[in-house]
């Protein structure tokens, strides 16, 4: 694979306003978010604040709620909402005819 | 055969432009360009289609009776005639020759240009499914498809509109306008996904549906069925559906061939620069053939920019089309619906939301740094382009951002609005609340009787308590009158929402409401989709109220009971089969002792609640370890859930010395009994067969300590956070008694206790005495509390491991995509 982007898959693989990873070996997996209104987000796979697993929170508008404590963490930018503080990589995504392209330098820097 | 070309009129030496396409944007530019400079060019327009120039957005009126052909004749013969433009009518250009600068028909005949412009639109896309070419199966883009929809309309019979966006809704309008049994297949959960947010689309869905239409969302076609003509098309998942007819309307790609063949760039569409220039400097495109920066476009306002812009370039006053927002708005009778923008909530964007239920208004416009950046209208457009001006215009809203959402009416109003002089203002016969039909002097007499909360005015007159829309309003009035002074009531059950618990699942039932989009609408949540609060509590109170019937929605759920394991801080699961009153069998422990090998779990322990818990297995592992837990009879633990959890149990008569009754085989009967039960929180049993109490009875949810006589049966107790002892329910003499009572217990606290409320907590709040006198006075009422149960019960006890194992939500489980960096960079 070549290219800028990489192709992921259709987004309808991703469920409406939930979450699918895409694993980087030696490395962080990479949630993939779909939220109500169809768009697409990618995090690093870890909470700001104990690593927890984003992508097995409760998404909701553009956030995600994560499933260990509770913090919430807004999509667009991966920073902690409300009074808590951190903020989560977030990751280059974009759709195109209905696939969901993930920005390779980004990815691949997922890994190291 | 190739003719030679026709030479220009000696007489005429301008130069010769060529339109391909006689549709909507070749039209206008031509027009843009008389308007510019009448003389410039000799014209020729060439068209597929054997008409004039028409307005193609209007079909769907016509296909709906609503206009005739004529109607929408945009230019007749005359203007071709007056302008002196040649229109070669019903025969397509079948080739370019850019280097000798002809185009030729598929008659044969060649024209030679100096300028050409190509304007071939967008060609319908057709599922390529079997069957897709039967007779019978039309698309909805020319006169010519409407001809055929309306001929078989004229037949009767069934339709199947495959597409629910713009289009498909369109076309399934006026079919069923005239008189034909519609179905709209919708391959998305939503329909219109592009341009609604699912509270929109949930709207009209129903609005369709209550119009006699069928609508299927998440139905993806297989094959269209018939012989020699279409009788009916197959889903996927083997659903059959009548047909005599199959519009397609899933979309549309640019009309590219011609440009292609001729050489010309082409990615999506045939690539143009701010001037409509293709990569061939005496060929230029518009309309929905092209690309420009990536984008193509399905919708005329921006083919109208761009025509100015070719206009401009031809008469050599460029100009430069930029690309601008755009807005949808459905044609269909009666159903006002409006998009704009960009309404999806992404970075520092924030949502406002105004929802009136009883008038089936849904609005949401979003906005970025004070800044209007989209818009979802639903049953009142009348603001949609007021906010799109303001959208487009980038202004702040800042002065007026509090009243934004009611409109320009409103919100023009130059002084910001006080709500408590507004209210002050109004005459006391004034109707605050619809839904109840209850005057400002009603609620004001109420408040005065000392009704100082909202929650006491909505108990004292009903004003909010129904839909909640004048909340604001009922507010106003309680601060004024008091001064300020206002009580708060119990917490709401979020931040959505000014309702509390008991309100939602009392609207619930009153109402019927079937589903979380509908809560949300009817009871006017403040957000678009909930949060990770509310979604959970609104998927309970409505499968508790609708049994069976009810479909789960799983993205409503904590991660536990999506995953049915228990998430841990490494962000594995652990994995605790259910042992029937927690006895175990050699051939339960061989295989749990397999599992714990084959997939290298770090850790299994004995459980406080009697049985093994695996730790460490990774997600991608569930479904394996599950099946192979399930091959030797083992089903979902539900150590994750909100539901009933385990039954403890002691030795009792069959070996204890001092057993009374068979604790163990009750134990074991009444987990089978309750076992798959969903609850407001988790629910834990203990049956203990001598008041010794090994099982420690008096501190589960449920406690059954067995004396000689019979089964003293203990409620509310809890070991957690705050240990509380139970309380004595009463003694009943027989086993079926106990298992009754128990049942009717557990319905009681699906029915009324807060989501998230154990029964400790919900004990203490309504008391005992309250409990008792639901359960024990009346035979008959605890019945129909245990029948309610039981029925519920035929609907959960199928274990949701096995489903999993079997390849249910599998997407669940796996990763979407694996990259492997190191062979990516070798
Ligand atoms: C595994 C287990 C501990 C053990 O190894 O013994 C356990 C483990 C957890 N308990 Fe427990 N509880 C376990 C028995 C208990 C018991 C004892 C019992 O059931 O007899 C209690 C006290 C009795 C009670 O519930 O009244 C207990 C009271 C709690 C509480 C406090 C509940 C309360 O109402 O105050 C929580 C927190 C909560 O639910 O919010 C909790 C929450 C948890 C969670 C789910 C924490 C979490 O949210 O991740 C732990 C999950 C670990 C995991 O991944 O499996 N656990 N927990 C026990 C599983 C029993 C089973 O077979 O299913
Ligand atoms: C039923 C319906 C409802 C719609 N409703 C709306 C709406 O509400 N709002 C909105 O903004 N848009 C709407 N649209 C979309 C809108 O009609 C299109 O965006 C617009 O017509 C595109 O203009 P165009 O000139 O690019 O293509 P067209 O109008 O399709 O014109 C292209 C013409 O080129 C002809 N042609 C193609 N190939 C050749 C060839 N080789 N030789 C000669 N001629 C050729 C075609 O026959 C056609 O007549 C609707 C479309 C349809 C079908
Ligand atoms: S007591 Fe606390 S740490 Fe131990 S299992 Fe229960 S929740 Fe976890
Ligand atoms: S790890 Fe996410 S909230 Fe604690």
């Amino acid at each position: 694979m070549t290219g800028e982007w990489l192709d992921i898959g259709w987004i309808d693989e991703i469920p409406l306003r939930g979450s699918r990873v895409v694993q980087v070996d030696g490395g962080d997996d990479i949630a993939l978010f779909r939220t109500g209104d169809g768009q697409v987000f990618a995090l690093r796979d870890r909470c700001p604040h104990q690593h927890g697993r984003l992508s097995q929170g409760i998404v909701h508008g553009a956030t995600v709620t994560c499933p260990l404590h509770n913090w919430r963490i807004a999509l667009a930018s991966g920073e902690a909402q409300g009074e808590d503080r951190g903020c989560t990589p977030t990751v280059p995504v974009k759709l195109s005819g209905g696939r969901v392209l993930l920005c390779r330098a980004s990815t691949l820097r997922a890994a190291a | 055969m190739k003719h030679d070309p026709i030479e220009p009129p000696a007489a005429d030496a301008r130069e010769h432009l060529i339109v391909i396409g006689n549709g909507m944007a070749g039209c206008r530019a031509v027009e843009e360009l008389l308007a510019r400079d009448p003389a410039r060019y000799r014209v020729t327009i060439i068209g597929a289609e054997p008409l004039v120039n028409y307005n193609r957005i209007m079909l769907s009126p016509v296909l709906a009776g609503e206009k005739s052909f004529e109607d929408i004749v945009i230019n007749d013969a005359g203007w071709y005639a007056d302008n002196g433009i040649t229109l070669l009518s019903g025969d397509p250009v079948a080739a370019i020759d850019r280097a000798a600068r002809t185009v030729t028909t598929r008659s044969g005949l060649t024209l030679a240009y100096d300028r050409l412009l190509i304007a071939t639109g967008s060609d319908p896309f057709v599922i390529p499914v079997p069957g897709h070419d039967l007779p019978g199966v039309v698309s909805f883009r020319d006169m010519r498809d409407v001809e055929a929809m309306l001929a078989a309309a004229a037949r009767g019979g069934s339709a199947v509109v495959i597409g629910g966006g713009l289009l498909g809704l369109e076309a399934a309008h006026g079919l069923s306008l005239r008189g034909m049994r519609v179905t709209v297949l919708h391959l998305m959960p939503t329909l219109m996904e592009r341009q609604l947010d699912e509270a929109a689309a949930w709207l009209l869905k129903s609005a369709l549906e209550a119009r006699g239409q069928t609508v299927l969302t998440g139905a993806d076609t297989a094959a269209i069925l018939g012989d020699g003509r279409v009788e009916a098309v197959r889903l996927k998942d083997g659903t059959e559906i009548a047909a005599d007819l199959v519009v397609m309307a899933v979309g549309i790609r640019p009309a590219v061939a011609l440009a292609r063949a001729a050489g010309l760039d082409v990615g999506r569409g045939i690539r143009v620069d701010d001037h409509m220039v293709t990569s061939d400097p005496a060929v230029l495109a518009v309309g929905e053939c092209v690309e420009h920066e990536g984008q193509v476009y399905g919708l005329v306002a921006p083919l109208w920019d761009m025509c100015r812009a070719l206009a401009d370039g031809l008469v050599g006053t460029p100009s430069g089309y930029r690309p601008a927002p755009t807005a949808t708005k459905l044609k269909v009778a009666g159903l006002d619906v409006f998009s704009a923008g960009d309404f999806a909530v992404g970075d520092g964007a924030e949502d406002i939301v105004l929802r009136d239920a009883s008038r089936g208004i849904y609005k949401r416009v979003v906005v970025r740094d004070d800044r209007v950046v989209g818009a979802v209208l639903y049953g009142d457009t009348a603001d949609g382009n007021w906010y799109f001006d303001l959208l487009k215009r980038g202004e702040s809203v800042a002065p007026f951002r509090d009243a934004l959402i009611f409109g320009q009416a409103f919100a023009a109003e130059s002084a910001p609005a006080d709500p408590r002089a507004a209210v002050a203002a109004l005459s006391d016969g004034a109707e605050i609340c619809g839904c109840n039909g209850v005057s400002k002097g009603k609620v004001l007499a109420c408040i005065d009787g000392g009704a100082h909360g909202l929650d006491a005015v909505r108990a004292g007159c009903k004003a909010s308590a129904s839909c909640g829309a004048c909340t604001g309003t009922v507010e106003a009035l309680l601060a004024w009158r008091l001064d300020g002074a206002v009580e708060t009531g119990p917490k709401t059950l979020c931040r959505c929402t000014s309702f509390g618990h008991d309100d939602v699942r009392r609207e619930i039932v009153a109402q019927g409401m079937r589903s979380i989009p509908e809560v949300m609408q009817r009871l006017h949540w403040s957000t678009p989709d909930g949060c990770a609060s509310c979604r959970p509590a609104l998927n309970y109170y409505l499968l508790c109220a609708l049994p069976g019937d009810y479909v789960d929605d799983q993205q409503s759920r904590f991660v536990n009971e999506r995953l049915h394991a228990n998430i841990q801080k490494d962000g594995t699961y652990s994995v605790v089969p259910r042992m029937w009153g927690g006895i175990t069998s050699p051939r339960e422990l061989r295989a749990i002792a397999d599992v714990v090998e084959k997939y290298d779990a770090p850790m299994v322990k004995v459980t406080g609640g009697q049985r093994l818990d695996i730790f460490g297995i990774r997600k991608e592992d569930l479904p394996a370890v599950w099946a192979d837990l399930n091959a030797a009879g083992m089903v979902s633990g539900h150590a994750y859930g909100k539901a009933l959890r385990t039954v403890k149990t002691c030795v009792g008569s069959e070996w204890c010395r001092f057993g009374t009754q068979d604790s163990t085989g009750l134990g074991v009967r009444i987990e089978r009994a309750t076992w798959g039960s969903w609850m407001p929180h988790k629910f834990k049993i203990a049956v203990s067969g001598c008041p010794r109490n090994c099982a420690e009875a008096t501190i589960k949810d449920f406690g059954m300590v067995c004396v000689d006589s019979g089964y003293e049966l203990h409620v509310g107790g809890n070991g957690g956070i705050k240990v509380r002892a139970t309380d004595l329910l009463c003694k009943v003499a027989t086993e079926r008694e106990a298992i009754e009572m128990c049942a009717a217990f557990i319905q009681l606290y699906r029915e009324e206790a807060r989501y998230l409320e154990r029964t400790a907590p919900w004990i203490e709040r309504v008391g005992l005495a309250y409990v008792q006198s639901r359960l024990l006075p009346d035979a008959d009422a605890r019945a129909e509390l245990a029948q309610r149960f039981w029925f519920s019960q035929q609907f959960t006890q199928d274990d949701p491991w096995a489903a999993r194992a079997a390849g249910a939500e599998r997407e669940h489980h796996a990763p979407m995509a694996r990259f492997q960096p190191q062979e990516e960079m070798a």
